[in-house]
């Protein structure tokens, strides 16, 4: 009866035939890191349902891809500038199968003190830096995917903001995937750090696609964020991969003393994704958003989990996920927050609402509140079903077409948490993926 | 002071209350060795007198259990229990020579009813309760028989149901929740050895409240209760459960399974008090309590509501669930949980909607104080065929101290997009402004927070039939007594 806690992933039996090849040379603390992170990985393998964390997640058909590291030779793939995305006037870091591409990047007049390099260079010019903040924030040992990730990492953003310092721009991350010439299902770990220093504030929004539409291939990024007091670091994350994609992502952000961390997470892409946020709340009034929408159709796959740790007093924490789900879409979203005994004062909400449009699709939602401090705040809140009938009739008795006022209320149902992105060119390029994703709902929408 | 200063210091006071139902009745039990083991199976078979079937379904259960694993997914945390080291069996003496009516039970019992505030004749007379009291495992009264069986309803112990209506339990009996279903219930099922069943026939709605009334009492033996309730078409029945124990230093297994069943158009309505000792202020001692509780609407129009107040035993495990078959049926679980000391409580439900136009309603307030967690944890499941589902979730939380817990890990699945679910959770403690507008009017701390609190709890407690508002009212004040004003 007793099935088995992981799935065996025989990809990570590759790690020893490409160790050298992977940024720090296969010596070094670096090396040791990724050595000691593939061994707890291959202890626990990828973790299966049987795994609380993972219970409606099944990653056993991606285990069950014949995937390949992403290499240098995949990275020279032919690109065209104006392939890939564009958020005007952002700082732009383009990586191509895992890899920075500088032909395709422009950073240009970043303030004086800001660093912003790859992690294939930081492993060479700045290893110091790197050996004192890696694995800081995302100390999750225990996280297979997180070990997966830190054995196979090759490259990534390395962010330093120094105290007091604003970029005004955003820094615009464009991860994409093209394949390689010999067809291989690749999988690529990018490794992300951000340091902003007290009191600075920093903009950074990443792009995930593949520019090519069929071919299967695996995105596991990880992201370490530190926000130091008072700072302020905004993440919008827009996920666009091919519907032949798996992407599971995980992020970390750290707040000290009265810092703020938003974060947007638009999903629209992947056949199997995963987006898990974490947060601790570490000095007192510390604040984070988590809002994010997915809009998922044929036999999409999206899980969010998001943990918030509010582990000092006075901080405040907000959570919207919001997510349309049509065909035979599979939503997921587990939310915990939890208050530690010392965190009084604290204020956590949390809500999701998911809107099933067809009768095959199906939304899993665990909202989770765990608390130990008295005088708190808490609640969160789920729903999940059809489009409101009573708005329906009303646009309806007004003679909008069923198809039209689905859409229109659709649209309002999404905009009104994609309101909540205060970049302005970044909302946009989200609201154009919306009615992409309305337009095509419109045509193929038989409306009953 | 300001007042919740004073609260606290109250709290602490009434805190180290002395349980106000610890005592022992010594009566002589006709008890086998410590251990679990085939022939122990064996033998509360032989002893009760059961047919070759039931003897068989023991023993699958039993064999099966060998082989399973106690689960550990729960926040709970309690030393490993061993089950080698308790007793499985222990019965009055008069277990061969039940008595007719009330006179002839013994004294010696009868004292120990009314030292719990349930004087069996006053209940007969006043309440027109009939009364199936457990006493360790074996009923020895049950009250109000004759006018029921006027109307063909059967109210008797599993025992008695097993030899005088085995074609009724052969058919039901695990039908809800099977030997294998989890690790307690299968042990349950090996070893069970009394509890209830109610049968009410076709458009008959029972005249009287059903109540029972569990004791553990003798050291060291497990309690492990099997309630099987059938309600045939169009009738109604409602069913009251509840328990005190005497203090105990050593701690006490409970694993009892419930299995409720509804036909077209018949309702059941399932309430409980649960007073069980809950260890001392060091978390020494108390009753564990792994209960499996789960009522099937199996016929269209069929409703199902169950009502708990929890505030006794050292853990909880308890999940009492409905599975929503028939068209139209209804299921709904109020609940109220408060947990003091060292308590442990992870309590709430499973809603599973499989037909058409299902409706749930769940309302969990969880109240925890002293160094106790208390978790709500419940499952909504909306199945594809599922049309129109309904489900209307809210558990609060209220917290009590700074040294407790208070836990929400609702898993909701929405599998039809006709479905409409909203789940609402919130915690909280009771604000200095509520305490200082009733204080302000002249209310002492204790009965502001006694108000609040009661207040907080309003939307469980309307729920409860009027036999056990008053009793699950006082239980509430006398646990706030102890933690919370």
């Amino acid at each position: 009866m007793s099935a088995s806690r992981s799935i065996t992933l025989p990809y990570a039996d590759r790690f020893a035939e490409i160790e050298t090849s992977l940024p720090g040379g296969g010596a070094g603390w670096l090396s040791t890191l990724r050595r000691e992170s593939i061994s707890r990985f291959n202890e626990t393998g990828l973790p299966s349902p049987k795994v609380e964390a993972w219970k409606y997640t099944n990653l056993n058909a991606l285990a069950q891809l014949d995937l390949r590291p992403a290499g240098a030779e995949h990275a020279g793939m032919s690109v065209a500038v104006t392939e890939v995305p564009r958020i005007d006037g952002a700082h732009r870091l383009v990586f191509v199968n895992g890899r920075f591409r500088s032909d395709l990047s422009g950073i240009e007049g970043l303030p004086p003190g800001v660093e912003l390099t790859t992690f294939a260079a930081a492993a060479d010019s700045r290893a110091d830096f790197l050996q004192a903040h890696l694995g800081q924030v995302a100390q999750t040992n225990g996280h297979a995917v997180v070990n997966l990730n830190t054995a196979f990492m090759g490259d990534g953003y390395v962010l330093t903001v120094p105290e007091g310092v604003e970029i005004e721009a955003p820094v615009h991350v464009v991860s994409a995937f093209v394949p390689g010439t010999d067809g291989a299902a690749l999988a690529y770990h990018p490794r992300n750090l951000v340091v902003a220093g007290p009191g600075s504030r920093v903009t950074i929004i990443e792009t995930h696609l593949s520019l090519v539409s069929d071919s299967p291939y695996w995105a596991n990024p990880v992201g370490e964020i530190s926000i130091g007091r008072d700072a302020e670091v905004r993440h919008i994350k827009i996920q666009e991969e091919s519907l032949a994609a798996s992407h599971l992502a995980f992020t970390r952000a750290h707040i000290e003393a009265g810092g703020h961390f938003d974060s947007f997470v638009m999903t629209v892409g992947a056949q199997l994704s995963r987006n898990e946020i974490q947060v601790i709340l570490d000095g007192e009034n510390g604040t984070c958003r988590l809002n994010g929408v997915y809009l998922l159709r044929g036999r999409q796959h999206a899980d969010t989990t998001t943990w918030i740790d509010h582990a000092k007093p006075h901080c405040d924490s907000d959570e919207v996920y919001k997510g349309v789900l049509d065909d035979r879409a599979h939503g997921v979203f587990q939310g915990k927050i939890t208050v530690r005994r010392d965190a009084q004062k604290t204020n956590g909400n949390q809500l999701n609402r998911t809107v099933l449009l067809s009768e095959k699709a199906e939304i899993d939602t665990k909202p989770e509140l765990e608390i130990y401090a008295d005088d708190v705040k808490c609640s969160h809140g789920a729903t999940a079903g059809e489009l409101d009938e009573n708005s329906m009739f009303y646009m309806r008795s007004r003679g909008i077409p069923q198809k039209e006022a689905r859409t229109l209320l659709i649209r309002s149902f999404v905009e009104e948490t994609l309101e909540e992105v205060a970049q302005a060119e970044a909302r946009t390029y989200m609201e154009r993926k919306l009615e992409t994703w309305l337009q095509k709902l419109h045509r193929e929408g038989d409306a009953q | 002071m300001p007042p919740v200063t004073e609260t606290i210091d109250h709290v602490r006071s009434v805190t180290e209350q002395k349980y106000k139902y610890g005592f022992v009745t010594d009566i002589e039990t006709d008890t086998v060795p410590k251990g679990l083991n085939e022939g122990i199976v064996r033998f509360i078979s032989a002893k009760k007198g059961e047919p070759e079937w039931m003897l068989e379904w023991r023993l699958r259960a039993f064999r099966l259990w060998q082989t399973l694993e106690e689960p550990s997914w729960a926040k709970i945390g309690y030393p490993e229990i061993d089950y080698q080291d308790a007793y499985y069996y222990s019965a009055p003496k008069q277990a061969s020579d039940r008595p007719q009516s009330l006179d002839e039970v013994d004294p010696k019992l009868l004292e120990t009813y009314e030292k719990l505030g349930i004087p069996l004749r006053e209940q007969e007379v006043l309440a027109g309760v009939a009364v199936d009291a457990v006493f360790d495992s074996v009923s020895v009264a049950t009250t109000f028989k004759g006018k029921l069986e006027e109307q063909g309803i059967i109210f008797c112990s599993m025992s008695e149901a097993i030899r005088e209506h085995p074609e009724l339990v052969r058919k039901y009996l695990g039908s809800v929740v099977p030997y294998s279903d989890n690790y307690f219930a299968t042990l349950n099922s090996a070893v069970f050895t009394d509890g209830s069943f109610v049968y009410v026939p076709k458009g008959v709605r029972c005249p009287m409240e059903l109540s029972t009334y569990f004791r553990i009492n003798a050291a060291q033996t497990g309690q492990f209760e099997r309630t099987l309730i059938i309600a045939e078409p169009g009738s109604y029945v409602s069913y009251l459960e509840g328990c005190t124990a005497p203090m105990r230093d050593e701690n006490q297994l409970h694993a009892a399974v419930v299995e409720l069943i509804a036909m077209d158009d018949a309702e059941i309505k399932y309430s409980t008090v649960q007073n069980w000792y809950p260890g001392d202020e060091d978390g020494k001692g108390g009753i564990y309590n792994f209960v499996t509780k789960r009522g099937a609407c199996r016929g269209r129009n069929s409703k199902i509501s169950w009502t708990q107040v929890e505030t006794g035993s050292a853990v909880t495990w308890k999940y009492p669930s409905c599975i929503l078959q028939g068209d139209n049926s209804v299921g709904e679980f109020y609940s109220i949980a408060i947990t003091n000391n060292f308590q442990q409580a992870d309590t709430g439900t499973k809603m599973i909607h499989i037909g058409k136009n299902t409706r749930s309603t769940i309302v969990s307030k969880g109240i925890s104080a002293g160094r106790s967690d208390n978790t709500y944890r419940g499952l909504v499941r909306v199945q594809p065929k599922a049309e129109n589902a309904r489900n209307y979730t809210q558990c609060d939380s209220l917290l009590v101290g700074d040294q407790c817990g208070a836990h929400t890990v609702p898993y909701v699945e929405c599998r039809n997009r006709t479905g409409k679910i909203e789940h609402e959770a919130t915690t909280s403690r009771i604000s200095d402004d509520q305490l200082f507008y009733c204080t302000q009017r002249g209310m002492s701390a204790e009965e502001a927070v006694s108000l609040i609190v009661n207040g907080f709890c309003r939307e469980v407690l309307q729920e409860l039939p009027m036999e056990f508002a008053v009793e699950a009212q006082k239980l509430v004040g006398i646990s706030l007594e102890g933690s919370v004003g």
